[in-house]
């Protein structure tokens, strides 16, 4: 096993130095010349030269993308153009919020999720395993955004029961958890577990259909083994599926949070890149992707781990 | 296999004249039979009526403005639906946005389909080193939630729907190319490609005659269930200003313009999101029963 593990890490490597070259790439296929994007419009010839040599845009592609990657990996992602502060403390101030966010999403979507999944597995072809089947189709056919919308319109607009957008009163930045704060992140986050929670139900439906056709099943019936305690066994065999699956939706919602986030003016990375997208602020853009993506294939590496080392079931030569 | 091989025989047993209903004959009899599948086919069909003719169906001018009619709520007489927030005509924005929103979701498919199918085919029968390069950088491309791979190209490229278009193609090539790669693999592996081969079938007859029939099935219905997620996906960035450019009518884009009338026509601005849901969810639907009548295990 820990040769696997030791090839997993190696084989995380190449794919991470990838999706480096993508995000460095991002700049480069961006139109127009690369400085200027990176330029204030009103740069003074000096600044634009002094650039020119710290991007190394006269040097060659792969001088250049070491350079780049070298100076990512001491924490320097360059400059926003629209604010002038560094990149990577924009982004470390902003991944918490949508960590914040995105692990409670996860977290609901996870609860509901095998809920209706359970339930739906255990009732197969009943009404109530199509109901839940067609709850889980909606969370993942529902325009996530425009769910968002609806939830604002009805508990914002209409009952006034929640703020509509922010992540604390009169625009604070610092969080706290009082119910102050906390109303903030209610809506976002359910608008949110939709995603996990259709995935999740479909995975654990198809997982517990699945156990409960096996001969151990069976065997364990026969044996007189209580209906509770043959859900126990039933729980155990499918939680490490679940929870791999639950680690790697975590991971998309961390990428896949900007169009929430955009209608709640959440303050989180998604926010970042649409402040990045709309004023053209390149290094931004590729900063807080760089993070995000790196963020996710360190999650999918830590799940594919976990999963070897908590399921003996999974053999991997 | 067995059972087929058994029912083919008694068949023949039987009456030897009558052919057996081919493949897809029995796919589109298991549709038929699956009223789930035939409501999101008409509903699909519906949304498409709808696009070719939106033309002649729309009530009024959807690019006409007007200052003393903006924002009315829905059953305004003349206005069925309401006005948006330049005094246009909801409905008949909503029925010729159909247009571009389903263009925009649907073509990045078909173009992923042709190119990731190519990519995933020859990788998966030319195996070895090639397949090694071309899968390990289509893993590259996967390291990325789709939304993000999305929103990272068609951020660097601009608004506009030639570049909403490649980023979302370019989403979803590695995802088809995936399952292609994997399901020629195991073809390229069973015994009748052997057989072929040794009774002196060249590449190409193999791949036409053996490889395409067993794999573009399976495909199909995979990157058919892409389609409710490139809707999504691309109404988000229209939403988000990166796909179509006002004042062309797309409900992503409708959305995003209507989220400043939430709190005074509520359920004006929710309208196109509305519509973005039940094309993603019939399609999704559809595709459900696709995959069951075909037997295809995801």
């Amino acid at each position: 096993m820990i040769s696997y593990l030791i090839r997993r890490v190696l084989y995380a490597l190449p794919i991470m130095l990838g999706v480096a070259f993508l995000c460095f790439m991002l700049v480069h296929i961006a139109p127009g010349d690369p400085l200027v994007s990176i330029l204030p419009p009103d740069a003074s010839a000096d600044l634009q030269k002094q650039l020119m040599e710290l991007y190394g845009f006269n040097r060659s592609y792969p001088e250049q993308f070491f350079s780049w990657v070298w100076r990512a990996l001491h924490g320097d992602l360059g400059s926003s153009i629209a604010t002038g502060r560094p990149v990577a403390q924009e982004v470390f101030k902003a991944v918490g919020n949508t960590l914040m966010l995105a692990a409670l999403a996860t977290l609901i979507g996870f609860f509901f999720g095998s809920l209706f999944g359970f339930v739906a597995g255990y009732f197969r072809n009943s009404w109530i395993d199509k109901l839940a089947s067609f709850i889980s189709v909606i969370g993942v056919s529902v325009p996530h955004y425009w769910l968002g919308m609806v939830l604002v319109i009805i508990f914002s607009s209409q009952l006034m029961w929640l703020p509509a957008t922010g992540a604390g009163p009169d625009g604070s930045s610092d969080w706290v958890w009082d119910y102050a704060h906390i109303q903030y992140l209610i809506m976002p986050a359910v608008t949110m577990s939709f995603i996990p929670m259709g995935i999740i139900a479909r995975t654990v439906r198809a997982l517990v259909a699945d156990i409960l056709s096996q001969e151990f099943v069976v065997g364990l019936k026969a044996r007189g083994l209580s209906e509770f305690g043959v859900f126990r066994h039933v729980v155990k065999n499918c939680a490490p599926t679940a929870m791999a699956v639950m680690g790697l939706q975590l991971g998309y919602l961390l990428g896949g949070s900007i169009l929430i986030e955009t209608v709640f003016s959440w303050p989180g990375t998604g926010f970042l890149l649409n402040q990045a997208i709309f004023q053209r602020d390149l290094p931004l853009l590729q900063g807080t992707i760089l993070v995000l993506a790196l963020f996710f294939v360190g999650l999918n590496l830590l799940v594919d781990i976990l999963q070897t080392v908590f399921d003996p079931r999974i053999e991997r030569a | 296999m067995s059972t087929a091989v058994s029912s083919a025989t008694a068949a023949s047993t039987v009456a030897v004249f009558k052919r057996s209903r081919g493949h897809w004959a029995n796919v589109a009899a298991r549709i038929l039979r699956n009223p789930t599948a035939m409501v999101a086919a008409l509903l699909v069909l519906g949304l498409l009526f709808m696009a070719l003719v939106a033309p002649w169906l729309m009530p009024q001018d959807p690019f006409a403005t007007s200052m003393f009619t903006r924002l009315k709520p829905i059953g305004t007489v003349g206005h069925l639906l309401g006005t948006d927030e330049l005094g246009r005509d909801l409905l008949s924005r909503l029925i010729l946005g159909s247009r571009l929103s389903l263009f925009m979701g649907i073509t990045p498919v078909l173009l992923a389909f042709v190119i990731g199918s190519g990519i995933g085919i020859l990788a998966g029968y030319a195996g070895g080193f090639i397949n090694t390069i071309v899968m390990r950088t289509i893993d590259v491309l996967y390291a990325f939630p789709s939304v993000l791979l999305a929103i990272a190209l068609s951020g660097a490229l601009g608004a506009g729907i030639v570049n909403a278009l490649t980023s979302l193609t370019i989403v979803f090539i590695p995802q088809i190319a995936r399952i292609a790669e994997s399901v020629t693999t195991q073809v390229r592996r069973s015994d009748y490609v052997d057989a072929a081969r040794a009774s002196g079938a060249g590449a190409f007859t193999i791949v036409r005659a053996h490889v395409l029939g067993n794999v573009l099935g399976p495909i199909f219905v995979y990157s058919t269930s892409l389609i409710s997620v490139s809707m999504i996906l691309a109404s988000g960035l229209s939403f988000l200003g990166l796909g179509v450019k006002p004042p062309e009518p797309e409900w992503g884009l409708m959305l995003n313009t209507l989220r400043t009338a939430i709190y005074s026509q509520p359920w004006v601005a929710a309208l196109p999101g509305l519509f973005i849901f039940v094309t993603s969810i019939s399609f999704n639907m559809l595709s459900d029963g696709l995959r069951s009548a075909m037997e295809v295990k995801q």
